[in-house]
């Protein structure tokens, strides 16, 4: 079975950062074919949890369940609302919880919502350098979903969510098992430390 | 079992009156709480050490040397002792100084320190964190069991024909502990020496700690140094008593509130449930802690952090009695009681440790 984690950042009910989130795992879960388990994180749920957590340095409760949802599936999509030019500060939020390596490798799938397509670059230039950082295999084609995109058949919005669906359905197919392991279970011996290995 | 207080030695404004200690308040505030330790019936006062406001104890060994002279029983620790930027050369002096000193009531817990800024400020560059940790205690370990030592490694200047005075009291180094929240190379070490591990356990997740505990009983075996459930671990814990459990709660929660690590984030509620924080009756702190014996297995060591966030000295004293009227002597009994023979009671103790040592040189 293949694992898709949607993080999803939006702030109203309903949300239009949701309903590209959606369209966006619809469409990955329709290009990898079989067995697909979605599994979807509303940040707004977690908003105080995550506050906590980047307090304490430990998420706790429900919230590291969904932590761990993300971490530990075979492919994420994020998909954030633009404010004030970037990502919003939930979405910031939820990945300085994150350990630097738990997104190695993985593929992502990006998206942003906003009030005009003026805004669409804030992915190219905020939420990529994100994912860099962590290491994740961001999806070159990544999604921007403006307010006219939903009322619109010519913008290109349901050609944008199928490519990007099948682009990150090839990633993750191409993607070796993940061998990961665990520093608990397998520690490096006492001797490689000594010798500085 | 050895019960005791751990401090960190914060200079922390109370959030009921906005009043800050001065920096001479707090410091004979510690030494208060320490002698109040053995009076109380306690086992073992610990200090922290740092570098930078708003933290007192930046010398440990002078501090724990005055508190000895003032007590008889007390078993003088750290919490931790910073392997990473101080000099291990002068952690081998200081330490069997004191050790001499106190009669050989000694031991220390090894840490590495999470305050960036300190690892420059002594020379040193936080991201050689864990490698500054094995090689200095690897010094520090020949420093007090080789009389003449020649050595060479990265981070200090290399020293030839260099002896450690005074040598350890008895010629018994001080037992260590390692402590770490989230290191598993620091188990692998504390394991490998087959010396103790503490998991300050305060600010994390039970099932994390039994990870990082599982793996040092596991490797601890591994290392020839007896079973896993022969390893000997240390806890922390905190907790805040009344009579009454909603008195405790309602005194403790402007603290909590306020505190400096985890202020203004989880409610007490919360945390109570996600960490071993307790506040509420001494029954309900004794039933709580016998609860980390079912998490990590039969231990040896338990420290309470019972003086933060502002607490005034007068209430941490209170705190004290009661912990050692109402629920060490219960603690006491009943963690002996479920302890299997062949499971240490204690850590080592100088006693201990001479006897161990006299053994091996008639064996050998």
């Amino acid at each position: 079975m293949t694992t898709l984690a949607v993080v999803s950042a939006g702030l109203g009910r309903p949300s239009s950062t949701r309903l590209l989130a959606d369209r966006l795992a619809e469409s990955a879960a329709r290009a990898l074919g079989g067995d697909v388990s979605t599994e979807t994180v509303e940040l707004r749920d977690h908003a105080h949890a995550m506050v906590d957590a980047n307090l304490t340095g430990f998420p706790s409760g429900d919230f590291r369940a969904a932590v761990e949802s993300v971490t530990g599936a075979d492919g994420l999509i994020a998909v954030t609302p633009v404010f004030n030019a970037s990502y919003s500060g939930l979405f910031k939020t939820f990945f300085d919880v994150i350990e630097r390596g738990d997104l190695e490798g993985k593929p992502v799938l990006l998206g942003a919502t906003g009030g005009t397509a003026r805004h669409s670059l804030a992915i190219d230039f905020a939420m990529r350098p994100l994912f860099a950082y962590l290491r994740a295999n961001a999806m070159p084609t990544a999604v921007f979903a403006a307010s006219e995109d939903w009322g619109s058949g010519d913008t290109g919005l349901p050609d944008r969510i199928a490519r990007a669906g099948a682009e990150l359905a090839a990633a993750i197919a191409g993607r070796p098992a993940a061998a990961k392991s665990d520093p608990y279970d397998e520690p490096v011996p006492f001797e490689d430390l000594l010798a500085g290995r | 079992m050895q019960f005791g207080i751990f401090t960190v030695g914060d200079v922390t404004a109370d959030p009921t009156t906005g009043r800050t200690p001065s920096e001479a308040e707090r410091i004979q505030a510690m030494v208060t709480i320490a002698l109040k330790a053995e009076e109380a019936g306690l086992d073992v006062f610990a200090t922290g050490e740092h570098h930078n406001p708003p933290f007192v104890p930046s010398s440990p060994t002078t501090m724990l040397g005055y508190i000895a002279a003032r007590t008889e029983r007390l078993i003088l620790s750290t919490a931790t002792t910073l392997i990473t930027t101080n000099d291990p050369v002068k952690i081998a002096e200081d330490f069997a100084m004191l050790q001499h000193l106190a009669g050989g009531r000694v031991d220390l817990m090894m840490g590495r320190g999470n305050t960036g800024p300190v690892y420059p400020w002594f020379g040193k560059d936080i991201r050689d964190g864990i490698p500054l940790a094995i090689e200095n205690y690897h010094l520090l370990h020949r420093l007090w069991r080789e009389d003449v030592v020649d050595w060479e490694g990265k981070y200090r200047t290399p020293l030839q024909s260099f002896t450690s005075t005074p040598r350890p009291l008895d010629g018994a180094p001080p037992f260590v502990w390692h402590g770490s929240i989230r290191s598993p190379e620091i188990a692998e070490q504390a394991a490998y020496y087959g010396d103790g591990f503490f998991a300050n356990h305060i600010f994390w997740p039970t099932d994390h700690f039994q990870r990082l505990i599982g793996l040092y009983r596991r490797r601890y075996e591994h290392y020839g140094h007896g079973s896993a459930d022969q390893a000997i671990v240390g806890l922390g814990g905190q907790v805040f008593m009344r009579k009454n459990s909603q008195d405790a709660v309602r005194e403790f929660r402007p603290y909590f509130d306020n505190a400096p690590v985890y202020g203004h984030g989880p409610s007490l509620e919360e945390f109570t449930r996600e960490t071993p924080l307790t506040v509420g009756s001494p029954q309900q702190v004794i039933d709580r802690t016998l609860t980390f014996r079912d998490h990590f297995g039969d231990y040896q060591r338990q420290l309470f952090l019972m003086d933060h966030a502002g607490l005034p000295l007068k209430t941490v004293l209170e705190q004290i009695d009661m912990l050692g009227e109402e629920v060490v002597p219960v603690l006491r009994k009943e963690f002996e009681a479920l302890r299997p023979a062949h499971v240490p009671a204690t850590a080592p103790t100088h006693a201990s440790l001479v006897a161990a040592k006299e053994n091996a040189e008639v064996t050998r």
